[in-house]
């Protein structure tokens, strides 16, 4: 019965989501105040029964529920709690429905907070957004409702992929949705700037919060799903260009540029088009990494079980979404014109290069992503695009727009002087680039190009930022929240280029087999085999090992690499063993077991790679402190205080 | 280029790649046909698996129809389709010719001592050269040459029953069955 109540729910949201989408867009449209005054309690109730769905789900695996063909297909009875209630989005079916709720979730967050805009272009918003609404609760009831029953129940369940059985990739979905789905915001925004042919540019300081928490959702989504594959799947690699990694990190790509173009387009009125553009891109991208990890159009280490019809569904639902916004932008910008002038050197121009930079970027991330398909469709043969394209095609754009950034944080609006900034930043430019090479060649004993490059373009954007804080030394109590995350933000960037260029630069991967007794020396780390002994889970059995490291003949870490076997079936999982220190991790992952005690065993150096994550995360803090500026919580309008006399501007 | 015009782009190139995602959702990325069918299969000679003096090659299979199965014991798939093979070996319609791709010869050996051996030959390929000129993408892959020397069709991933007699055996009986 219980379940039932859910499906119902569901209907009703659904119900719900089109009188939003009626009642926000004819009201506006009609001047129809009672109307548009309407959209708010269906935005509200969609979100009640939304979240009744939710629960209602949630209890079905709690109650371990096997009649429900979802619950028995994604949890069995030794299932632990927790990760009954994370296998509600562990299926194509829940996490459909806790996209559902996430995009619920931010209308009514929109609802909520937009008491400065005016009702007609809030009504119109949350009419757009009540549009995407009503196709993913129809995809849902249509082609794949978690509530389906299975008669007769299932005695006992499937399991929950052992993949997914960890903490971090437990909370990576959550916030990648809430990421993906955010970007909805800043589309329904530019559609209804769109809509009502908007000249002034408020659109843009009302979307900018918005897609802050967007993109720092998105951010540490990532982030955690870059961390668990690093410790989970045996190959301590955090990237692996994917192509449903490059589904999550194109919006991503074009979120950042968005963030930054909605600034030029906020304070100098410029860009208009350009912004309205990328806000419906980066929502584009979302809709299209969705498209591609469901529809089984690419093959995908994580694809989720595919099914043909889902993915017509799906094209349709894109079709009538970017397509529909695609046309309304060519309709209605022609009519948005930007009028002021910019110099070269100006921020605006830093900016624009910024923009251009990351775009191309997203750009050959989608080109190298979807040329299998390309080729495929014209019967150019089967091809795969790996790492060796990505790894090339993705610092072609990202090495400059270092350069650039390092630069352009200091820059003015409109004019063309660094002012007495133009020294010190020379300096650092070649300070940065010396100690680059020194590093290469003395702390990692290799002058790596790459690895020379990487470390100088890092250097020179965290001294950079730092050159910032330290100009406003005397004001820093008045530096308005949007400083600070600027500045955490790119302090965030330099520390991911280090970690990357660490990483990729000087790692040592070694593939041995070791007998009891036996070791194999890394960088001056000697890693000692001691055997594996049996352990047990709640729901699975591992072997684990015991390899014991030392310097020196000093004791370092002891590591239990495992090798765990859940009762449900399916392939072995590997949990590696890992030390890890701000300059480097020592990872140690079991491999097969050769019989007569021996082991194949992946042991690994890797240098910085914790400045991956940390500046990552650095990027998604610099964003929520950003979103705290006060200028966003204005009720009125009020013109923007020129941010006072600091130097080195806020965007 | 008109004002007009320009702000078109984006949606023009959002239908092109609506077309090429219609085009895409028709097929199955797994399907890979591989260039290699109709064409003589590459020759090779290499060391046998179980004696490093003697030598296996093309050569040993001229004018015999037979099955070539790259396989390791580093490839979860290979331990996957073993039953499969050792159940199209004992059948004998064709005889199945191995290639340990990128392996260590002693674990090799006691893999085929401990499940069984479905193949009339193996050749041992640790670096992985007659794979590359197989056009191998990884391992289990499994190719069905002719006779003649041609290649007539290719699986990649675990061979199954269904796959033998849905996919294989018709090319079989079609091509005048096992000389």
């Amino acid at each position: 019965m219980i379940p039932e109540l859910g499906h119902f729910a569901l209907i009703l949201a659904l119900l719900l989501s089109g009188a939003q989408a009626f009642f926000g867009l004819a009201g506006a449209s009609r001047g129809n105040v009672a109307w548009m005054r309407a959209a708010v309690p269906a935005v509200t109730g969609q979100f009640v029964f939304l979240m009744l769905a939710f629960g209602v789900l949630a209890w079905s695996f709690v109650q371990f529920d096997f009649s429900v063909r979802y619950v028995a297909m994604t949890s069995n009875s030794l299932l632990p709690l927790f990760y009954r209630i994370s296998a509600v989005w562990g299926g194509h079916e829940g996490s459909l429905l806790l996209w559902g709720l996430m995009l619920a979730t931010w209308s009514v967050g929109v609802a909520a907070f937009s008491r400065s805009m005016p009702l007609p272009f809030k009504s119109r918003v949350l009419g757009v957004l009540g549009l995407v609404s009503i196709g993913f609760l129809m995809f849902m009831l249509f082609t794949s409702s978690p509530f389906e029953r299975l008669v007769p129940a299932a005695p006992e369940g499937n399991d929950l992929n052992p993949l997914l059985q960890d903490v971090a990739l437990a909370l990576h979905p959550p916030m990648l949705y809430l990421g993906y789905v955010g970007f909805s915001v800043a589309f329904a925004f530019a559609c209804a700037t769109l809509i009502e042919g908007r000249t002034d540019v408020s659109w843009a300081r009302w979307a900018r919060p918005w897609t802050l928490a967007a993109w720092l959702f998105l951010t540490v989504g990532i982030t955690l799903g870059s961390w668990w594959a690093y410790y989970e799947l045996g190959w301590g690699g955090y990237w692996f260009w994917d192509p449903v990694e490059n589904a999550s990190f194109m919006p991503w790509l074009a979120g950042a540029a968005l963030i930054h173009s909605l600034a030029v387009t906020e304070k100098r009125g410029l860009f208009k088009t350009w912004t309205l553009l990328l806000a419906v891109v980066a929502f584009s991208l979302s809709l299209l990494g969705t498209f591609l990890v469901r529809s089984g159009v690419l093959v995908s280490v994580h694809a989720f079980a595919t099914d043909p019809a889902r993915g017509l569904f799906i094209l349709g639902f894109l079709i009538a979404v970017i397509g529909g916004a695609l046309t309304l932008y060519a309709w209605r910008a022609p009519l948005l014109k930007s009028e002021a002038a910019f110099e070269l050197a100006s921020r605006e121009a830093f900016l624009l290069f910024n923009n251009a930079l990351l775009v191309a970027a997203t750009g050959l991330i989608l080109l190298g992503t979807l040329y299998p398909l390309f080729m495929d469709a014209l019967n150019l043969g089967k091809i795969s695009v790996g790492p060796p394209y990505f790894g090339v095609a993705f610092l072609i754009p990202m090495v400059p727009l270092l350069m650039l950034l390092g630069v352009g944080m200091h820059a003015a609006w409109k004019r063309t002087r660094l002012g007495h900034l133009k020294r010190p930043l020379l300096a650092l430019a070649i300070v940065s680039a010396v100690a680059g090479l020194l590093v290469a060649a003395f702390v990692y004993g290799e002058v790596h190009y790459m690895g020379a490059v990487g470390f100088a373009v890092a250097f020179w954007v965290l001294s950079s930022t730092l050159l910032g804080v330290w100009e406003n030394r005397g004001q820093l109590g008045k530096a308005p929240a949007g400083f600070w995350g600027m500045t955490v933000a790119h302090f965030g960037v330099g520390l991911f280029a280090l970690g990357v260029t660490g990483v990729e630069s000087y790692r040592i991967e070694r593939d041995i087999s070791l007998g009891v007794g036996e070791t194999t020396t890394l960088q001056g780390y000697q890693f000692e085999f001691m055997g594996t002994r049996d352990v047990r889970g709640p729901n699975y059995r591992a072997i684990e090992g015991e390899v014991v490291i030392t310097r020196d003949g000093k004791l370092v870490k002891t590591l239990h690499p495992q090798k765990r076997f859940y009762a449900s079936g399916g392939n072995p999982m590997t949990e590696a063993g890992i030390h890890a220190r701000l300059n480097r991790d020592l990872f140690v992952a079991l491999g097969e077991d050769l019989g007569a005690g021996k082991w194949s065993m992946r042991v690994q150096y890797k240098p910085l790679i914790r400045y991956i994550w940390l500046g990552a995360l650095l990027m998604a803090l610099g964003g929520l402190v950003s979103m705290t500026d006060r200028r966003y919580r204005a009720r009125a309008p009020a013109t923007v205080p020129a941010t006072g006399g600091l130097k080195g501007r806020v965007a | 280029m008109s004002r007009y015009l320009k702000f078109l782009i984006p949606g023009v190139l959002f239908l092109i790649l609506v077309v090429f995602f219609v085009i895409g959702l028709q097929r199955d990325p797994r399907m890979i046909p591989s260039p290699l069918i109709g064409k003589p299969a590459p020759e090779f000679a290499l060391e046998d698996l179980s004696d490093p003096q003697r030598t296996v090659g093309t050569s040993d299979f001229a004018g015999r129809m037979y099955l070539f199965n790259v396989w390791g014991t580093w490839c979860g798939g290979c331990r996957e389709e073993h039953e499969a093979l050792l159940m199209i070996a004992s059948s004998g319609v064709v005889p199945i010719v191995g290639l340990n791709w990128k392996d260590d010869r002693s674990l090799a050996q006691r893999w085929l001592r401990q499940l069984g051996n479905p193949y009339e030959t193996v050749a041992f390929d640790p670096e992985g050269q007659v794979a590359i000129d197989w056009g191998v993408y990884g391992a289990p892959e499994t190719f069905l040459v002719a006779a003649d020397g041609t290649v007539l069709a290719k699986r990649i991933g675990p061979m199954t029953m269904d796959v033998w007699q849905r996919e294989f055996l018709p090319l079989i009986s079609g091509s005048g069955g096992a000389s």
